[in-house]
């Protein structure tokens, strides 16, 4: 099983990732240790140097993250027809206990990996690097869960045997089956619908606020990330069903299909990008009273409130276009 | 400050001092293509074939029967029909005729299978392409004509022959190759057939989602048939094309680490030359981010280049020239060669593959001896 | 302008070629002023140069530039001041091979994104201030020793900096480039420019272009050529 090319390349991917994160992570800790921004010895200059490294690392790292996640959903779905049952991704994923986990520790790496960028932009920006040690220190917690990640995600695909009998989204995004996923879907649709619309309202109002009065942060940072978590509920319960025109399926995954003009690509992409702007307001909140930083966190904090609640939008437009040029109607 | 022009401004500069040590990056270039070329390939074939065969499959029977003795397929009794044509979701039971003959002439195996077309034609058979190129082997090809005559044994010792009156369609050869259709009376002839016997059983059912029910079915009625469902060969089809495939890229991966070694070494190894300029841009007032930049745009040019020519070129060998190079590993081994020519298809998860195998390790060699070169002091530069 | 406090180099600190190169050194270099350095080989002038130039970082001291303390700068900040205060012309020209000399000149200017049509209309302006409007397309390998020389100034000028830096400028020109160096030294000092020279040739200290001399051996200043 391991020696289809579509592992082999994930397993190398993930292989890479926890390399270039391992070794950030040794750089780190030598900068912690050793960092004197006043000081001109030859030991700060090469520390110094050893941040461009570890940023440029870091860039390319989230980069591949970002790709790994969706080459992954994209092999379980390849792998799909190899599991009896299984109609798409979201019945591989199924298949051992690994699948799911590995899934959302991809997101959530995703997430920190570009918080900890938002970081690192804000840092440089100072003349003094005044972030430079929280920002190792925040590297050296991202590196075991990436780590974990990667176990995970082999644990996963070395795992699989073909012929496994599994289920297919049907039976994982119904309601008969005691998870969490059938407990949001046996919320009326009318719940989740009002939950996402309110959600992306306020987050939006917040984001105005944060953009012209850089009031509110942490609210929005908050409202981001709970947004981010509606959207994917409302994905799964109703906006889904009108992209497939079928009252019965829910599938999160098969949304990136060619067959529905590979719509899943941009809707999370653009979800994507709200979270981690709108959440990376709120990471950098807490050092606005560092003095070197006094100008540069607002202006940060405006321009991220601009992109997250522009992906916002997009992400409301496309789903939208998808409802209302949709040929299912719901009785409501 | 246009970001945008400033990007633009280093991307020119990038191209012309990629332009300007032309010997060092064709070579690396060159290499790059060829390991995208080969991986390509791989993985084009691979996918091809499992189209090819899903394709031919469709025509298949969704659930075929036979009976076992002792673990090994044996003759399946005709009666068996009318039993699982009583099974609730049946919709027909067919019988089907076929074997394997192996000819001595030309040490070939021949599938032969009774088509009911021919039935009022004793003595006419219909060949594959590769029968067509039946000959001794060591001798030149012949190829067999219209009205030629096939002398066969048949089981009971005597002499059959049996008169070519057609061949089978090109476009199908990856299956039909071996493959000869006669009359059912030749057929029974030739193997010493029991009449009361077939080869297997074909069923076709009325809801798909029924199939493996029925088949559980069949299985208690006759404990000692086996049913086999199309989807159960597709599988296996795909899972062999993608074990092959895979067998193929491991045995690739010296070549792969010979090509990151070399590119590794060529990002290292800076010349004398390379080295003052990035210390002179430093010193003019280009900083380390700038050099990274102008690193990434080097970088990328020479993978998007070598990743688009490895692409184009893969294609053109997989689908024009038949794979000349990988063929045997992934056809199978046999005496019969189907000349065939594959439905050009890519699909954007090879490509996604590809990058992961290829630009991607690339991309991580080459980090820290870019941002070696990065970061030369411009204080040197005044030293030299 | 840029003032230099009790300012040390090291090099290869704790190791066994351990090399202070300055020691002890305050300087002062005042605005529109032409002040030549002058100290024999291993005398630490390049070193001070590239103190003055922002290029790199004491070991311990303190540097003032333009009432600003630029010390502990990051090295992105300091390189940003770097292009748009000074402009450097270097020992050996330090001309991009290949490249022509318009594009030399427009080097220093690209990490800065302006639009390439106003960048290039500048350093066309600069080349026909120095005489060199038509070699603008010609490769520098092809340039004979003044004209790189001139290309090398109008590089220095792309950003408009306010202090230009040479360091032994002179060295590999004969007397008659020497002096037109001069010439177009004592130009750019009517324009307003600071000017810092490192040299021991004496066409360039001995001119009287310069209006201050500072001595420099064994990484001390021996004299600092004004009343400080």
């Amino acid at each position: 099983m391991i020696f289809h090319p579509g592992i082999l390349a994930l397993l190398l991917g993930s292989g890479l990732i926890s390399a270039m994160l391992c070794y950030s992570g040794y750089h780190g800790m030598q900068i912690i240790r050793h960092w004197d921004i006043h000081s001109g010895s030859e030991r700060q200059l090469e520390l110094e140097r050893r941040t461009y490294l570890v940023s440029t690392v870091m860039t390319y790292a989230l980069g591949f993250q970002i790709l790994s996640l969706f080459l992954f959903i994209y092999t379980a779905d390849t792998l799909s027809p190899l599991f009896v049952g299984a109609m798409c991704a979201a019945g591989s994923l199924k298949v051992n206990s690994f699948g799911y986990p590995a899934l959302i520790g991809k997101i959530v790496n995703c997430l920190l990996a570009g918080l900890w960028l938002i970081v690192n932009a804000t840092d440089n920006k100072a003349h003094d690097y005044p972030l430079i040690r929280t920002k190792y220190w925040l590297l050296l917690v991202i590196t075991p869960l990436v780590l974990a990640e990667s176990f995970m995600q082999a644990g996963y695909l070395l795992s699989l045997r073909p012929n496994i009998i599994t289920s297919c989204c049907a039976l994982v995004f119904s309601t008969e089956s005691k998870t969490i996923l059938s407990d949001l879907l046996s919320l009326p649709p009318s719940w989740s619908q009002i939950a996402f619309i309110s959600s992306m309202i306020v987050t939006l109002a917040l984001g105005l606020s944060v953009y012209l009065k850089n009031k509110g942060v942490l609210l929005f940072s908050l409202a981001s990330l709970l947004h981010f978590l509606l959207s994917i509920s409302a994905l799964i319960s109703f906006i889904s069903t009108y992209i497939y025109e079928l009252p019965t399926h829910h599938c999160p995954f098969c949304l990136l299909h060619q067959e529905y003009g590979y719509i899943g690509y941009p809707m999370y992409g653009a979800m994507l990008v709200s979270v981690v702007s709108g959440m990376g307001t709120g990471v950098i909140h807490p050092f606005r009273t560092v003095a070197s930083l006094r100008q540069v966190v607002p202006r940060i904090q405006k321009r991220f409130a601009l992109v997250s609640g522009i992906a916002t939008l997009i992400f409301a437009l496309i789903t939208g276009y998808g409802i209302l040029f949709s040929s299912l109607k719901m009785a409501d | 400050m246009g970001a945008i022009e400033k990007q633009r401004h280093i991307l020119d500069f990038t191209l012309s001092s990629l332009g300007r040590r032309k010997g060092k990056n064709i070579a690396l270039i060159i290499v790059y293509t060829f390991v995208i070329f080969l991986i390509a390939s791989v993985l084009f074939l691979a996918d091809s074939l499992k189209k090819e065969a899903a394709q031919i499959l469709q025509d298949a029977p969704e659930m075929t029967v036979q009976r076992l003795a002792a673990g090994r397929q044996d003759l399946i009794p005709l009666d068996y029909i009318e039993s699982i044509k009583a099974i609730k979701g049946v919709q027909s039971v067919e019988p089907r005729l076929w074997g394997y003959y192996y000819d001595a002439f030309s040490g070939a195996n021949y599938t032969l299978m009774v088509n009911a077309d021919l039935n009022d034609h004793p003595g006419a058979i219909l060949i594959g392409a590769g029968v067509t190129r039946r000959s001794e082997p060591g001798k030149p090809p012949q190829s067999l004509r219209k009205n030629d005559r096939i002398p066969f044994k048949t089981y009971e010792g005597e002499v059959l022959t049996l008169q070519v009156k057609g061949g089978l369609p090109a476009a199908s050869e990856l299956v039909t190759a071996d493959l000869i259709l006669l009359s059912e009376p030749d057929f029974r002839k030739l193997f010493a057939f029991p009449h009361d016997r077939a080869t297997d059983l074909v069923l076709t059912v009325k809801n798909t989602k029924e199939l493996a029910t029925i088949a559980t079915k069949i299985t208690r009625i006759h404990p000692d048939s086996r049913p086999i469902l199309r989807n159960d060969i597709l599988r296996t089809y795909d899972a062999v094309f993608d074990w092959r495939g895979g067998v193929i890229l491991m045995i690739l991966s010296g070549v792969f680490l010979a090509f990151i070694i070399l590119a590794w070494d060529k990002a290292t190894g800076l010349s004398a030359e390379e080295k003052r300029e990035i210390g002179i841009l430093k010193a003019i007032g280009w900083e380390t981010a700038d050099i990274l930049l102008m690193k990434f745009w080097e970088g990328s040019a020479v993978s998007l280049t070598s990743f688009f020519l490895g692409i184009f070129l893969a294609y053109l060998h997989v689908f024009l020239a038949s794979s000349l190079l990988f063929e045997p590993v992934l056809k199978g081994w046999s005496v019969l060669y189907p000349h065939f020519r594959l439905t050009p298809h890519i699909h954007s998860y090879q490509i996604a593959v590809l990058f992961f195998l290829t630009v991607i390790p690339y991309t991580v060699v080459t980090i820290v001896p870019s941002w070696r070169s990065a970061t030369i002091d411009p204080d040197a530069v005044m030293r030299m | 302008m840029i003032h230099l406090q009790d300012i040390r180099k090291v090099f290869n600190a704790g190791q066994p070629n351990e090399f202070v190169a300055i020691e002890g050194v305050h300087l002062s270099i005042d605005s529109h002023v032409v002040t030549a350095l002058k100290g024999p080989s291993g005398s630490g002038k390049t070193t001070l140069l590239s103190l003055l130039g922002c290029m790199t970082r004491p070991t311990s001291g303190r540097i003032i530039l333009q009432e600003r303390e630029i010390t502990s700068l990051p090295e992105r900040f300091l390189t940003e001041i770097r292009r748009e205060t000074f402009g450097m012309i270097f020992q050996q020209f330090n001309l991009i091979k290949g490249l022509t000399a318009l594009e030399n000149v427009m080097l220093p200017a690209y990490p800065k994104g302006e639009k390439h049509a106003v960048l290039k209309r500048r350093a066309m302006d600069l080349l026909a201030l120095l005489n060199l409007a038509g070699k603008a397309l010609a490769r520098v390998e092809w340039l004979s020793g003044g004209e790189a020389q001139r290309t090398a100034i109008a590089r220095a000028l792309i950003n408009n900096p306010a202090i230009v830096i040479a360091d032994e400028p002179t060295a590999h020109l004969d007397s008659a480039l020497s002096f037109e160096f001069m010439e177009i030294m004592r130009q750019l000092k009517a324009d307003g420019k600071t000017i810092l020279i490192a040299s021991h040739d004496p066409i360039v200290y001995a001119s009287d272009v310069v209006d201050r001399m500072v001595d420099i051996r064994d990484g001390k200043i021996v004299s600092p050529g004004d009343g400080a």
